[in-house]
């Protein structure tokens, strides 16, 4: 059969499709533009503008602010990179435990439930006091008494908790004809969820996870109320000597800094998964 | 005039044409069939009808009008189609009824009360009158299937889509929904229908049309197609439906 030469009403198809695109990015770019200075007017022109520059718009204290805003922030990385890994495997432990139907095992069945229903009821704000003041209180041998680890083992306790119900949720939407599949494949329970449930489910979930990592980076600024000296603390600590508060302002962007690239890769992954179900 | 024309249709998918060049032409209250192996190309046609798939070249034209051009609204052509999917694509979390007065309502802006009065009429026409209140994982795939038909109905289509209906079904099932198409051509429904039932595609179409790797090889009368088929590899397809006794 013969090839697919271009016919000249494609062409002008085409041709009308590229000026319909270009038309619709030129608006799009307009209304951005026109957007943009609408609020910028709005904002700088309101009556305490002025005021609101000098305080948080100071260019001097945010050079003064940046080496130790910045040095306390890679404290903030560096909670958040350890609690991440644990808050994973915490989650699973949990959601799988919660799963779990043999009735010999219901104490750890109820366990997890317990915990789940506790640890996402606290503010994670009160599980950071309760962590950082009461654990070394007890004075046991072997109590970890850093305040940052203690700020991780807080958070971990706290984000465990959700992170398990998204495991859960994951878990739970994974039709029940595949554990059927692979029940009759003579799979146990177990190898049944390492094998078939799990990889489904863990792809299903990479973005509401995702999410909650997000959330967590910016969490790790909590743990500034019990003391160590991350990028919130350095800023108030900058703000109080100076009652200019341009280091919060420094704290903030470096925070957003590291969120956008997570919620980039959200963003990505949910299209991938829209693309592959062949939207 | 033709309800729809297809003049030399490309469809390519990552640099493989699945339809080349397709000319069709569809009369008032005609019924054809497009029958051919899986990856024939058979569905994207329909697909391209719909325009849930942008052709690449040539034209399709419904009531005269084109619908391939890119300032065409889509969704007031849409208005026009129905169109049944093989996996019925019933929307789970409505009762029947509220699945077939949703476009009526929502799109062509016909009041809730006489939109609920042409589905019960609908549902009763086709022997479900006691479901419109059910959900679809309430029913048999049959009836899910029947509904999704009076779903598309609903909007008094100019021309109706059928993909692979029956595919899904069990034989018995399968019946039901044949009974329901059957009746809708003696309604005079114009029908562009893919399947895999050949001996109801020979009961059924005015014209069957027989795709092979994009093209539409032949087309003819159902007499003449399943009888005195031209071309070798036509005779090759029916043969090899005939040996797996679907005929």
């Amino acid at each position: 059969m013969s090839e697919w030469v271009k016919s000249d009403r494609q062409k002008e198809r085409e041709r009308v499709r590229t000026v319909r695109a270009r038309r619709s990015a030129s608006i799009a770019t307009v209304s951005t533009v026109v957007f943009i200075v609408l609020v910028v007017w709005l904002v700088t022109n309101s009556p305490g503008w002025p005021r609101v520059s000098e305080t948080f718009f100071d260019r001097e204290q945010l050079v003064k602010a940046l080496p130790d805003v910045l040095s306390g922030f890679w404290l903030n990385i560096k909670i958040f990179l350890i609690a991440e890994p644990l808050i994973l495997v915490v989650g699973l432990l949990v959601a799988l435990a919660r799963g779990i139907t043999t009735p010999a095992f219901f104490p750890i069945r109820a366990l997890a439930t317990l915990y789940t229903d506790i640890f996402r009821g606290v503010p994670t704000i009160l599980v950071i006091y309760l962590v950082g003041f009461g654990l070394p209180a007890l004075r046991l041998q072997g109590v970890p008494t850093d305040l940052a680890t203690l700020g991780v083992i807080a958070l971990t306790l706290s984000y465990g908790a959700y992170v398990a119900e998204v495991f859960r949720s994951g878990i739970e939407s994974i039709h029940p004809s595949q554990v059927a599949a692979a029940r009759s494949l003579g799979l146990s329970h177990v190898r049944t969820m390492r094998f078939v449930v799990l990889p489904q489910a863990t792809r299903r979930v990479v973005p509401p996870l995702l999410n909650d990592f997000v959330s967590l980076q910016k969490d790790t600024a909590l743990v500034a109320t019990i003391g160590p000296l991350e990028a919130l603390r350095q800023a108030q600590i900058h703000a109080a000597s100076t009652f200019n508060y341009t280091p919060y302002l420094v704290a903030a962007l470096l925070f957003i800094l590291l969120t956008i690239p997570m919620a980039r890769l959200t963003d990505h992954l949910a299209a991938r998964t829209r693309r592959r179900r062949g939207a | 005039m033709s309800v729809l024309t297809m003049e030399g249709v490309w469809k390519n998918f990552h640099g493989h044409s699945v339809l080349r060049g397709i000319d069709l032409e569809v009369e008032a209250h005609e019924v054809v069939s497009l029958i051919g192996a899986s990856g024939s190309g058979k569905s994207t046609l329909l697909r391209c009808v719909n325009l849930l798939e942008t052709v690449d070249d040539g034209a399709i034209h419904l009531d005269g009008e084109e619908i391939t051009d890119p300032r065409v609204d889509v969704d007031g052509v849409r208005k026009r189609l129905g169109i049944v999917f093989q996996a019925f694509n019933l929307f789970p979390h409505m009762t029947v009824l509220d699945n077939i007065t949703l476009a009526p309502r929502q799109v062509h802006g016909v009041a809730k009360a006489q939109a609920e009065e042409e589905a019960h009429a609908l549902l009763t026409r086709f022997g479900l009158a006691q479901k419109a209140m059910a959900y679809p994982d309430q029913l048999s795939g049959g009836q899910q299937q029947r509904v999704a038909i009076i779903r598309a109905l609903a909007t008094q289509p100019r021309l109706m889509l059928l993909d692979e209906v029956t595919s899904a079904l069990d034989p018995e099932l399968v019946l039901e929904v044949l009974g329901i198409i059957r009746e809708l051509k003696e309604s005079g429904m114009t029908m562009i229908l893919t399947t895999h039932e050949m001996s109801f595609c020979r009961d059924i179409s005015d014209t069957v049309c027989f795709l092979d790797g994009g093209v539409l090889l032949e087309k003819g009368p159902p007499e003449q197609i399943f009888s005195e088929p031209e071309h070798a590899r036509t005779r090759e397809f029916l043969g090899s439906v005939l040996r797996s006794g679907r005929f």
